[in-house]
């Protein structure tokens, strides 16, 4: 069939003005937050229900057209790059929050409400969602779904998975499914605990029930500044020892200090090479005696400066230095690599040296904000994509830092998935059997191979890696290639 | 004899030998492994041992048949514990066979159940073919999250050989507490009020035939204390207990004496109705993980062929002594068995 045909049978579902086709409109979702890859849709549609998304999915399926689901965009693994000629099902206008339950404390949301939006309509009842991505004001549901999303809470309460209790879907067959429900225990196969991370590739979220927590009564929130990286580390492994179960340990190097300092202004002590963040959280008795513990460690730690945050306005901007320091980076490069492999806490310190000398010997800067509690580190790979050859040189050092990782014996990716950026590494971490497992895994949920397709597996087809990002006015649909 | 393989080649030959086969553990929930003759059953009794612990990684790895008891001592000799409550330890379940049955305690109310605390999963596939799902560290987001597929698949997907865990630090102290409540419907509220409440409960269980609501705080002693003296102010009628009932409920011993024995998932906003229904019906509940989950319980066969007990529950105990369905299946049973077992080795729906 042509495909100009194809596209035709979209109109009987969607209002041209939910069918985008200009190249102008095209081209403004032509990368997500990875913005090294582009690809070109054939088509974006703009679902305003769940049945416009089931209709799309089953027609893709009938026209066995490539479709991929796409909240805000943010991924940055690629995992809502579109596949070239094919469908974007763009799901920002399924945005309500179908029901909030403060009895079972759980919400059910469509998959494009924005991650805090959750816990805004949560907070009244003392409840909150707690997977927390950097990104979470724009995040979607959907995609945090679809991507297993992390945060800065993991070791304390897990990812997205952790959270989904059940959930509805389109899958590519065109078949609906519910999985899971609105308890939190379920019997038999965990489908539901399957579904999430699949990144796109069995089907299409329409409705998530997602469970909440009550919101901790009083935190306690550290901030220490430290002359090398290691004396940091040290302190979180005296912090790991204790017996303390902190809310969230953070690390962040000179350089995304630097980057968060220019952004936000957040007051981190100034000459540190290295800053410790450390929240403790709960009910105030306990977060009472606790700090006491926690004071004590971190005075002994080496640090050149301890600042506690006297009130939730401190502690909002400790926190929105440290979770801005990514689009901060962007200040000190015009293009980067954000990389979020996992190794075994105990060789974090060893992880940083390795990539200190592999940036030295690539003469590439590396800035490095990471989840220290659960030896989670995302360094962000500096680059400048109108040199050339400076964005591979980039991809080298990363499949290095990559590699290591799973030499380590940690994971390629401890919150952002596969993808397409990280593909090809794949088999560094499962076998062929073990990938082949997988593939057969996912021709049950998608037979022909139609949702999402080009993430997660090794394949041959790569999308074109550009120079360089969109241009800013291009990206604002604002001037055109085309 | 069933018998049982000394190293997973072993084991992989006998899944290849065979024409149905099911692993089993101890055996402390028989009903999951009530067959008819023509499966061959095989023990994971011998491969046992923790094969990686790092406390400080706050994570272990451990072989199959490697009974609960063994772990949680050595966690515990290390501060560190499980805080999902798997119940049967003292009973002498496996850590495989506690996956594979899908099974949590009390304590899932907190921080999750087993299958928030899995990690990574070794397993044969239905061809004796050996894989490896997850990974070893606290945080993975790299490929389909295997281990958690494998949490409550009751054996009819693969044979897991070794699992990894993430653990906790123990807390110094524990408090407990026994509310009594007059009704379902009076315990639901209290659940609700306290689940929410800033004081961060860690278990909330309810049993229905005594009504009285059991809960735990875990902390620092003098927090607890100080904590536990304003729950009494809002609560008069809240009455300190020993946390020794914490064990008499990880060991299901509330079930002793009921030949039937099943876990049902549960919300808040149907507790009361569905203990009515089972009160009337004369099948015991303890509703457990701040009601999240039920364990449906009774002396005979009369209830074990209840119109309630119709198969959407896990049974471990079943005094009809047939083959049990565990639970009921979904149209993805056969297309997922196509992938891990296309011989369809392992026990169908």
């Amino acid at each position: 069939m042509q495909r100009g045909m194809s596209i035709e049978r979209f109109e009987s579902i969607f209002s041209p003005e939910r069918l985008l086709i200009s190249p102008a409109h095209l081209s403004a979702y032509e990368s997500d937050a990875l913005t090294a890859f582009h690809s070109r849709p054939a088509a974006v549609v703009v679902p305003e229900s769940a049945d416009e998304v089931i209709a799309t999915v089953r027609l893709c399926n009938e026209l066995r057209l490539p479709f991929v689901a796409r909240g805000s965009g943010t991924s940055l693994s690629g995992g809502s790059l579109p596949i070239a000629g094919g469908i974007v099902i763009a799901l920002n206008r399924l945005n309500r929050i179908l029901r909030l339950d403060p009895t079972d404390r759980i919400a059910v949301v469509e998959p494009g409400v924005v991650n805090t939006q959750v816990t805004v309509a949560a907070q009244p009842f003392g409840l909150h969602y707690a997977p927390d991505p950097s990104s979470q004001t724009i995040c979607t549901i959907g995609g945090n779904v679809a991507f297993n999303s992390g945060g800065a809470h993991c070791l304390k309460y897990g990812m997205t998975s952790n959270h989904v209790l059940g959930l509805k879907a389109v899958l590519a067959s065109g078949e609906v499914v519910e999985f899971g429900g609105e308890s939190r225990e379920s019997v038999g196969p965990d489908l539901t605990g399957l579904f999430v991370g699949s990144e796109g590739l069995f089907g299409v979220a329409l409705e998530i029930t997602l469970q909440l927590l009550p919101r901790a009564e009083t935190f306690h929130t550290v901030l220490a500044g430290y002359r090398t990286l290691e004396e940091a580390g040290n302190a979180v492994s005296a912090v790991v020892a204790s017996g303390l179960l902190p809310g969230a340990i953070e690390i962040m190097d000179a350089l995304a200090i630097q980057a968060a300092e220019a952004a936000v202004h957040a007051g981190y002590p100034k000459g540190c090479e290295a800053v410790l963040i450390v929240e403790l959280e709960g009910p105030r008795e306990k977060v009472a005696a606790e700090r006491i513990e926690l004071d004590a460690l971190l005075a002994t730690s080496g640090a050149v400066e301890i600042r506690v945050a006297a009130d939730s306005a401190e502690r909002m901007k400790i926190w929105k230095g440290r979770k801005s320091a990514f689009s901060a980076v962007g200040r000190l490069s015009p293009d980067f690599i954000v990389q979020d492999g996992v190794v075994p806490r105990r060789r974090l310190g060893e992880a940083l040296r390795r990539i200190g000398e592999m940036s030295r010997e690539s003469g590439i800067r590396v800035a490095n904000v990471f989840h220290a509690g659960d030896g989670n580190l995302p360094p962000l790979i500096l680059y400048d994509g109108r040199e050339a050859g400076a964005l591979e040189r980039a991809e080298t050092l990363a499949g290095r830092i990559l590699k290591m990782c799973v030499e380590m014996g940690g994971s390629l990716t401890g919150e952002h998935g596969i993808g397409v950026e990280k593909r090809d590494y794949m088999p560094e971490m499962f076998s062929a059997v073990e990938l082949d497992l997988m593939k057969r895994i996912r021709s049950a949920f998608d037979p022909l191979g139609i949702a999402n397709p080009g993430k997660m597996f090794p394949c041959a087809d790569a999308p074109a890696l550009s120079q360089h990002g969109l241009h800013p006015l291009e990206k604002a649909g604002l001037i055109s290639r085309e | 004899m069933i018998p049982a393989p000394a190293n997973i080649e072993e084991l992989a030959e006998i899944i290849r030998s065979s024409e149905k086969v099911l692993a089993v553990g101890a055996r402390t929930k028989p009903a999951l492994s009530t067959t008819d003759s023509s499966v061959q059953l095989v023990s994971t009794r011998n491969l046992t041992g923790i094969v990686e612990y790092d406390p400080a990684e706050f994570t272990f790895t451990a072989k199959a048949g490697t009974p609960l008891r063994e772990i949680v001592r050595i966690l515990e000799e290390r501060g560190q514990y499980l805080p999902f409550d798997p119940p049967l330890v003292e009973s002498g379940a496996t850590i495989g066979g506690t996956v594979a049955a899908g099974l949590s305690g009390p304590g899932r109310f907190r921080y999750g159940g087993i299958r928030d605390f899995i990690l990574a999963v070794e397993f044969l596939d239905g061809n004796g073919g050996r894989f490896r799902g997850g990974a070893k560290v606290v945080k993975n987001a790299a490929g389909f999250d295997l281990p958690k597929f494998f949490t409550g698949s009751c054996g009819r997907v693969g044979v897991l050989t070794e699992v990894t865990f993430k653990v906790f630090p123990r807390p110094p102290a524990t408090r407990s507490f026994r509310i009594p409540c007059a009704t379902p419907a009076e315990a639901v509220e209290l659940i609700a009020t306290v689940a929410r409440s800033r004081r961060e409960f860690d278990a909330i269980d309810y049993q229905s035939e005594s009504g009285e609501v059991f809960s735990r705080m875990r902390g620092p002693a003098d927090a607890l204390d100080a904590l536990a003296a304003d729950l009494r102010h809002e609560f008069p009628r809240a009455e300190s207990i020993g946390d020794a009932i914490w064990d008499d409920i990880t060991e299901l011993r509330f079930a002793t004496g009921s030949e039937w024995l099943e876990k049902r998932p549960l919300t808040l906003g149907t507790m009361a109705g569905f203990v009515g229904e089972c009160a009337r019906a004369e099948i015991k509940c303890h509703v457990s993980g701040g009601g999240s989950f039920v364990w449906m319980h009774g002396g005979n066969l009369t209830h074990a062929r209840h119109p309630l007990t119709s198969g959407t529950g896990c049974i471990i105990r079943n005094c009809a002594r047939q083959p049990t369905t565990a639970y009921s299946g979904s149209v993805f049973d056969s297309r997922l068995r196509d992938a891990f077992d296309p011989a369809r080795r392992f026990r169908g729906v």
